[in-house]
Order: structure tokens, then C-alpha cells, then sequence
């Protein structure tokens, strides 16, 4: 643990608080487009929760996580739009 | 001192990020559709997520200023999040209004779509256009 250690912890909480939003806004969302806008919104979200953790921990693999996983939610919004835009891939 | 200093521009970093991010869940939650909601939950996150991530920065390169060498690769891996979160995000969010756009989702009270217009022409001249080949090499 680190020395500021909680004022990092009271940010997560608020940003878990904007995911739970955000969770709303997928169950809610009349379209398609909208479930994805939440969806995204979720994923930077997580990243962001991700590094925080990791400094929190002083754990450098958190961190490594999250650079994984912005890249693979990138690939996955990426096909999502693709499959509603229609057309051929 | 140095360290008092960098200790409160944390706490500025972590609010501004905070503020914004639940700005842009908010936003999500109020607007009235597709693409201003695409408009508050993108932008603001990733105006969140930059600050959010410079105050891990700063606290990285304050450990390693204090003698710890953990803080140094604490710093650079979390500027090469920050760097994969700005290169990834506006461009899903051109791929999502995109997709919207084309799986036919208009926006509220809108009047004009140019967008479809530049769109149905596009896609007519290349039609002609073989039409006209086709009837050339026909006769």
C-alpha cells in the first residue's frame, strides 16, 4: 500500500459509481448503438480502474492488464460497429 | 517542499478526473439520444481518464524521486495506457456513430440529413456507371 493510499480508494468508488450508470444505460438503452455507447464508456472506465488499482498495489501487472484490455475493447467495439453497420466484412 | 507540491497536484488531478468521468455518466443517463450520449460518454471519459492517469504519473515519478525504482515503471506503463486509451477511444467512436448512422438511427428532432444525402448520392453514380458500361459492352 501506498501513502495516498486513500484518496485513490475514494476515487474508485466514485468511479464505480459512473459504471453503475452506465450498467443503467445498457439495460435501458431502446437501440442497439446506445448498448454499445454504454458498453464503451464501461470499458475506459474499467481501464482507468485498472491503472488506479495497480498503483494503489504498487502491482506493475495490473497495469500491463489494462494496456491489454484498452487494446482488446478497442478490437471488440470495432466489430460490434461493423456487424450493425451491415455489409460485408 | 517538492513533494508537498506534487502531493496536492495529485489531489487537483484526481478531482478534475473524477468530475468528468461521473459527468459523462451522467450525460449517458440524460441525453436524448444516440449520438449526443456517443458525444458525453466518450469525450469526457477520455478527458477524465487522461487526468486520472497523470496523477498515477506523478505519483511514479515522486516514489522514484524519494529512492523507490518501482515508481519509474509505475509511471511508464501507466503513460503507455494512457497513450493505447487515446489512440483507441475516438476512433471506436467514429466506428459506433458510423455504424448508428448507417444501421438507421436518426437524431432527435433533427430536420436535415446531409449525411444520407451524401450517401445516396455516392452510392447512385457507381451504379450508373456500370449500367453504362454494361449497355456499352451490350452493344
Amino acid at each position: 500500500m501506498i501513502e495516498l493510499a486513500t484518496e485513490f480508494l475514494i476515487t474508485l468508488i466514485l468511479l464505480f459509481i459512473g459504471i453503475i450508470m452506465a450498467v443503467i444505460r445498457i439495460i435501458k438503452g431502446p437501440t442497439a448503438p446506445d448498448r454499445i455507447v454504454g458498453l464503451d464508456t464501461v470499458n475506459t472506465i474499467v481501464i482507468v480502474s485498472m491503472v488506479i488499482f495497480g498503483a494503489i498495489y504498487n502491482e506493475i501487472i495490473y497495469i500491463d492488464v489494462a494496456i491489454v484490455y484498452a487494446l482488446l475493447s478497442f478490437v471488440s467495439t470495432l466489430f460490434i460497429a461493423k456487424y450493425l453497420q451491415g455489409g460485408e466484412f | 517542499m517538492i513533494g508537498t507540491i506534487v502531493t496536492f497536484i495529485i489531489y487537483l488531478f484526481l478531482a478534475i478526473g473524477v468530475f468528468f468521468n461521473i459527468l459523462a455518466s451522467i450525460g449517458l443517463l440524460r441525453f436524448p439520444d444516440v449520438y449526443t450520449r456517443l458525444h458525453a460518454g466518450t469525450k469526457c471519459t477520455t478527458f477524465g481518464a487522461i487526468f486520472l492517469i497523470l496523477s498515477v504519473v506523478l505519483l511514479g515519478l515522486k516514489m522514484w524521486y524519494l529512492g523507490d525504482v518501482n515508481g519509474s515503471v509505475l509511471s511508464i506503463h501507466s503513460f503507455i495506457a494512457l497513450i493505447a486509451i487515446l489512440l483507441t477511444n475516438p476512433t471506436g467512436a467514429h466506428a459506433i456513430a458510423r455504424a448508428a448512422h448507417a444501421s438507421g438511427v436518426k437524431p432527435a428532432n433533427a430536420v436535415v440529413d446531409h449525411l444520407q444525402d451524401k450517401n445516396s448520392k455516392t452510392k447512385k453514380q457507381p451504379k450508373n456507371v456500370s449500367s453504362k458500361e454494361k449497355q456499352k459492352e451490350s452493344a
